[in-house]
């Protein structure tokens, strides 16, 4: 902008947009949660510590069972019995402590300003109630408006998630429309409140590559429009690589990598990661077989003792077996859970 | 297509519960016009001795009892009080146990603990018995009375049931998902989970009606229901059942309308049992 910063005296200057607060949107803080189960105690999330910024969009990656659904509803207190967030677990969205909430007030943010959109399209829609009214309920459920009202911003919102013959849809039932369309439906309705943080659980997973695409660029101009951060679930890299800024992998209910997304995917820190990545085909790459991971994820409620991934690990050595690292320092806004970082009589084991 | 509108359909083309719904609903309509469709009074006594035990003819269609009263008109009053008894009885009894399943489904483990534990208790209850025992020491229990009794010793099956369905209801994606949005627990009872127990609700009041018919007419031949002199099938099997040989018409007439009632309402609550399978509803 050439023109002078001091403004004409007779326009006032406009209230500045309060800028970023340092404060990110959503913090965890050693998330811990167990589940009691006849085989012991599983600790599903154990110790995961997360941060969302207004707006941003954010990828947690990870194979199936290592906490990262978990995790989606420990954010939104949905952990039900015999599950339990443990004490001194920390969520803090727009401020405030969620799991210090009373129950009225943590179901004030669930879907208001933190929404959530699970993996099943098929089945969470109630097949008993049309589409349309499950969106007007939503949104009757955290605003103060008429009926009418709620019905006409739910026509509006499937409007906007690119539903044709909007008015007529709203009358129908989950198992009228296509898999694409009920994700659609989803969609609208986890976005009716205009949350600030969308949490989306493997919001693809369960639909044909063509309606994927659509449904990804479908949620991209939404959370533009909004201006909405998007805390994206998911175990597909490509996802990761094409929709984020910042991803975290968590493996064995730990976070084990984070990074700004472009530097993971240049060179990965983590043994774990790098394993995931040789694990995704490439078509420039020489076809060959894809490297897998050895072994399995091991079950929660026997985590091994060490560093987590070492059984499976190609660089553990004894320190891995002993002993749990912490998350380490690996570049510029980077962190890693791999003694292979640290300085120190074993530095010289490079990867 | 609304999934009433199909359950409906797959109703219809049911036909033996077509024709017990049809037949509740004469039942029905019967009891409620009995005043125009009776040929008499049915407590009047004409004449006890020239008029006493008459065959069917044309004036008595169904002939009449020992007393000379006209056993057509007390059948379809007693169609009031059996029909009115068990409708209302299965009712309440089955809102009864809807509620307390419902509390039990979305309570808290030690709300469910004690509901189910105090359903254990009751189900091991005697239940003839106990209502036996308090009409028989509450002499001219009103009408409102069996009702009550009925249904506050009938709900212990329902709650169960509906509890077991709520449970399985709380585990579904669709309420995990309305949960995770925000809705209340009122609004889950109300919205997502009490249109997915409706179906068992209706089917279990509409066979209960069969059953707490039988019942009640069971009272009134002990003489327990209600009372003479005003009519119910019960007791008009009572009433009848001395001059069995001689008169079988003042007790068959009532036997039977009792068979068919009870058959009517079992072939249309097996009819809506199938037309409101919630797993043939996706």
């Amino acid at each position: 902008m050439s023109e002078p910063l001091t403004p004409p005296a007779a326009v006032p200057v406009p209230a500045p947009v309060p800028a970023p607060s340092s404060a990110p949107l959503l913090e965890l803080a050693d998330l811990r949660v167990t589940f009691a189960t006849e085989e012991g105690v599983a600790r599903a999330v154990d110790g995961v510590a997360l941060t969302v910024q207004a707006g941003e969009t954010v990828g947690l990656v990870g194979e199936s069972g290592c906490g990262k659904s978990v995790t989606a509803l420990a954010v939104l207190r949905l952990i039900e019995h015999p599950g339990l967030i443990a004490h001194g677990s920390r969520v803090r969205f727009e401020g405030r402590d969620l799991l210090a909430l009373a129950e009225r007030d943590i179901r004030a943010v669930r879907g208001n300003h933190l929404a959530l959109i699970v993996q099943e399209p098929a089945s969470a829609l109630n097949p008993v109630l049309t589409v349309g009214s499950q969106i007007a309920e939503v949104i009757r459920a955290h605003q103060q408006v008429t009926r009418g009202a709620a019905r006409s911003r739910a026509v509006e919102m499937l409007k906007a998630v690119g539903i044709p013959d909007a008015e007529q849809r709203y009358g129908q039932y989950a198992h009228q429309l296509s898999g694409g369309m009920r994700q659609r439906v989803l969609i609208a309705i986890a976005l009716a409140c205009r949350p600030h943080l969308l949490i989306a659980d493997e919001p693809t997973t369960a639909l044909d590559v063509t309606i994927q695409a659509e449904i990804l660029e479908l949620l991209d101009g939404l959370q533009r429009q909004m201006g909405m951060a998007v805390l994206l679930i998911t175990h597909n890299l490509g996802l990761v690589a094409e929709r984020t800024r910042r991803v975290y992998v968590m493996y064995a209910g730990q976070i084990v990598e984070s990074a700004p997304t472009e530097a993971l995917f240049a060179a990965p820190a983590h043994p774990y990661t790098q394993g995931l990545m040789a694990a995704v085909p490439r078509p420039d790459a020489p076809r060959e077989r894809l490297a897998a991971i050895p072994g399995q994820v091991p079950p929660a409620t026997a985590w091994p003792a060490g560093c987590r991934f070492h059984p499976r690990c190609p660089f553990a050595w004894e320190k891995c077996r002993a002993e749990l690292p912490p998350l380490l320092p690996a570049g510029e806004g980077r962190e890693a859970r791999c003694w292979l970082l640290a300085d120190g009589p074993h530095g010289d084991a490079t990867p | 297509m609304s999934p009433l509108r199909r359950a409906w359909a797959r109703f219809r083309s049911h036909r033996l519960a077509v024709a017990g719904a049809a037949i509740v609903a004469a039942l029905a309509l019967a009891a409620l016009l009995a005043p125009l469709l009776a040929p008499a009074d049915p407590l009047a006594q004409p004449d006890p001795v020239a008029l006493q035990n008459r065959p069917p003819s044309a004036e008595h269609p169904l002939g009449t009892d020992r007393f000379s009263r006209d056993v057509a008109s007390r059948l379809l009053y007693g169609a009031r009080v059996s029909l009115g008894i068990g409708v209302a009885a299965a009712l309440l009894a089955v809102l009864i146990g809807a509620g307390i399943g419902l509390a039990a489904g979305l309570g808290t483990p030690a709300v469910d603990q004690m509901l189910m534990r105090g359903v254990d208790v009751a189900l091991a209850l005697p239940r003839v018995f106990l209502i036996l025992l308090a009409l028989a020491l509450w002499e001219d229990a009103p009408a409102g009375a069996v009702i009550g009794l009925i249904a506050v010793t009938g709900w212990f099956q329902t709650s169960r049931v509906v509890r077991a369905l709520v449970l399985r209801l709380r585990e579904s994606d669709f309420v995990q998902a309305a949960r995770a949005l925000g809705v209340g627990r009122w609004g889950l009872a109300q919205r997502h989970l009490l249109p997915h127990v409706a179906p068992a609700i209706i089917v279990s009041a509409t066979l209960d009606v069969g059953n707490i018919i039988l019942l009640e007419s069971g009272l009134s031949y002990l003489g327990l229901g209600v009372r003479a002199p005003a009519p119910s099938w019960g007791n008009m099997i009572l009433e009848g059942k001395d001059q069995l040989l001689s008169a079988p018409w003042v007790a068959v007439a009532p036997g039977l309308a009792l068979l068919l009632t009870v058959a009517a309402f079992n072939l249309a609550g097996d009819g809506l049992q199938d037309a409101l399978d919630p797993r043939r509803n996706r």
